[in-house]
C-alpha cells in the first residue's frame, strides 16, 4: 500500500475549520429532526390507538407510506418536487426566500421518515404496556381520557426509551443524506477535505470518530433518561 | 396538472429497468454476503473465547454507528489503495454493502440463535450429538423460523439502503431515475414514479414478513 500520512492537515486551519463546522451541521440537523420525528412520532404513534377510526386510518397511511420510500426518494421529493406543485407564490418563497433552505429541507424531510418508525415503536410501547392497564384505571375511577392520559400513555413510553435510543441513532446517520442536496455537513466536509488534500484516511477518521462519539453521547443520554424515569425497572417486573 | 409530461417514464423505461437491475444486484449481494458474514460475526459474538467476541462486537457496534454514505465513501478511497489499482466504483460499493449490512444481519441472526432456550442444546449435547450437530440440526432450524420476518424487514432497509450509491455515481433505479430528470427537466415525474415504485415493493414486502410472523407459533 503506497500511502504517504499526513495527520497535520487535520490541524491546518483551512481544513480544521471545515471539518468542525462539517460537525457542527451534523449536530444541528440530527438534534432538530430528532425533535421533529419525536412530535411526529409521539402524535402519530399515539393516534394509532386512539378512539376516532379516521385518526387511526390517517396515522397508520401516515406510517406505511413514510417508512416504505426510502429516506433519500424523501428528500429529492421535498427539495426537487416540492416546489414545483405547490402554487407559485409558495414554490417561489421555498426556493427564495426560505432562510437555509438544504437545511430546513432536511430536517423536514428526515424529521418525517424518522417519525414514521418512531410512531411504530409508540404504538407498539401503548400496546405492549400501556394498554392493558386500561381496564384496571377505569376500575379506579378514571374517566377513559384521564387514563389514556395519566396511565397507558405515560408507561407506554417509558417501556420503549430503549428502542427509541436507535431510532435515535439513525436519525444522527441519516443527517448524512442531507449533503445529496448540498449541506456541508460532517461527511460532506471529510469528502472535501479528501478531495483537496488527497489525505482521506485523515478525513475519514475524523468524521468516523466525530459519528462514534456523536452516538457514545446519544446512547449515554437515553441511558440517563431511561434510569431517571424508570424504563430500565420497568422492563424487568413480571408483566 | 396539464405541463406534466408522463410520456417520459414509458421513453426511459430501458434506462430505469437497467437502473432497477442494478439495485436488484446490489441486494442480492449486500444479503447474501452480508448473511454469511453476519452468521459468522454471530457465532463469534456468541463464543466464549473473549477475543473473538470483544472484536466482533466492536465491529458490528462501529459499523452501526456510522452512517452507510460514510461507509461507501471510505471503500471508494479504501479499495483502490489496497488493491493498488484503480476498481470501478461498484466493486468498492459491493464490498461496502456487505461488510455494512453484515454487522445487521449479525445483530438479527444473533438474537435468533440467543432466542432458542438453552435447554434444547444441553438437550441435543445429551443425546450424544456433536456441538456442530446441534447447531445444524437443532438450533439453527428454530432460529431460522424466527428470524425469518426480521430477515425480510433488513431486506427491504437493504432495498432503500440501495439508493444511498446515488453518491458515488453509480446508476441504481434512482440515480437512473435522477440523470433523466435533470437531463429532461422533469424532475416531479420521475422523483413521483421513484416513490411509488419503492412503496409497493417495500410495503409489499412488509406486510408480507407481518403476515408471515403472524402465522408463527409463539
Amino acid at each position: 500500500m503506497n500511502y504517504r500520512w499526513d495527520w497535520s492537515i487535520l490541524f491546518k486551519d483551512t481544513y480544521m475549520g471545515w471539518l468542525w463546522s462539517g460537525l457542527l451541521w451534523t449536530v444541528i440537523i440530527s438534534l432538530a429532526s430528532w425533535a421533529v420525528a419525536l412530535t411526529i412520532g409521539l402524535l402519530a404513534g399515539a393516534a394509532r390507538s386512539a378512539p376516532s377510526r379516521s385518526a387511526r386510518l390517517l396515522a397508520g397511511i401516515y406510517i406505511d407510506v413514510f417508512r416504505n420510500v426510502p429516506p433519500l426518494v424523501q428528500l429529492f421529493l421535498w427539495y426537487f418536487v416540492l416546489p414545483e406543485v405547490v402554487p407559485d407564490s409558495f414554490g417561489l418563497w421555498l426556493k427564495r426566500d426560505l432562510p437555509y433552505p438544504e437545511v430546513v429541507t432536511a430536517v423536514v424531510a428526515i424529521g418525517l421518515f424518522a417519525g414514521s418508525r418512531v410512531a411504530e415503536q409508540v404504538r407498539a410501547g401503548i400496546e405492549a404496556v400501556g394498554a392493558p392497564l386500561m381496564p384496571a384505571a377505569l376500575a379506579t375511577g378514571l374517566r377513559p381520557a384521564q387514563a389514556y392520559r395519566l396511565i397507558v400513555l405515560p408507561l407506554g413510553l417509558r417501556a420503549i426509551v430503549g428502542p427509541l435510543t436507535s431510532e435515535f441513532l439513525i436519525t444522527v446517520k441519516l443527517s448524512s443524506l442531507s449533503l445529496t442536496i448540498g449541506v456541508l455537513e460532517l461527511t460532506a466536509q471529510s469528502r472535501h477535505v479528501e478531495n483537496y488534500t488527497f489525505q482521506g484516511f485523515e478525513a475519514f477518521t475524523f468524521a468516523t470518530i466525530g459519528y462514534l462519539v456523536i452516538g457514545l453521547c446519544v446512547t449515554g443520554l437515553m441511558r440517563f433518561i431511561d434510569i431517571r424515569i424508570g424504563g430500565a425497572a420497568l422492563r424487568k417486573t413480571p408483566a | 396538472m396539464s405541463d406534466f409530461d408522463w410520456g417520459i417514464i414509458a421513453r426511459s423505461s430501458a434506462f430505469l429497468a437497467e437502473g432497477m437491475a442494478l439495485s436488484a444486484l446490489l441486494v442480492l449481494v449486500a444479503t447474501v454476503g452480508g448473511l454469511i458474514l453476519g452468521f459468522g460475526l454471530a457465532l463469534m459474538r456468541l463464543s466464549s473465547h473473549r477475543l473473538l467476541s470483544v472484536s466482533a462486537s466492536t465491529y458490528v457496534t462501529v459499523m452501526r454507528t456510522l452512517p452507510l454514505v460514510l461507509v461507501l465513501f471510505w471503500f471508494y478511497f479504501l479499495v483502490p489503495l489496497v488493491i493498488g489499482r484503480p476498481v470501478g466504483s461498484l466493486t468498492s460499493a459491493l464490498l461496502a454493502f456487505v461488510l455494512f449490512e453484515a454487522a445487521f444481519y449479525c445483530e438479527i441472526v444473533r438474537a435468533g440463535i440467543s432466542n432458542v432456550r438453552n435447554g434444547q442444546s444441553d438437550a441435543g449435547l445429551a443425546t450424544g450429538l456433536r456441538r456442530v450437530q446441534v447447531l445444524r440440526l437443532i438450533i439453527l432450524p428454530q432460529a431460522l423460523r424466527a428470524m425469518m420476518p426480521l430477515i425480510l424487514n433488513q431486506i427491504v432497509i437493504v432495498f432503500q439502503d440501495t439508493s444511498l450509491v446515488y453518491v458515488v455515481s453509480l446508476h441504481d433505479f434512482l440515480t437512473a431515475a435522477s440523470v433523466v430528470a435533470s437531463r429532461d427537466g422533469r424532475a416531479t415525474e420521475m422523483y413521483a414514479l421513484v416513490a411509488v415504485v419503492y412503496l409497493v415493493i417495500c410495503l409489499g414486502t412488509t406486510k408480507a414478513a407481518e403476515f408471515y410472523r403472524k402465522g408463527l407459533p409463539s
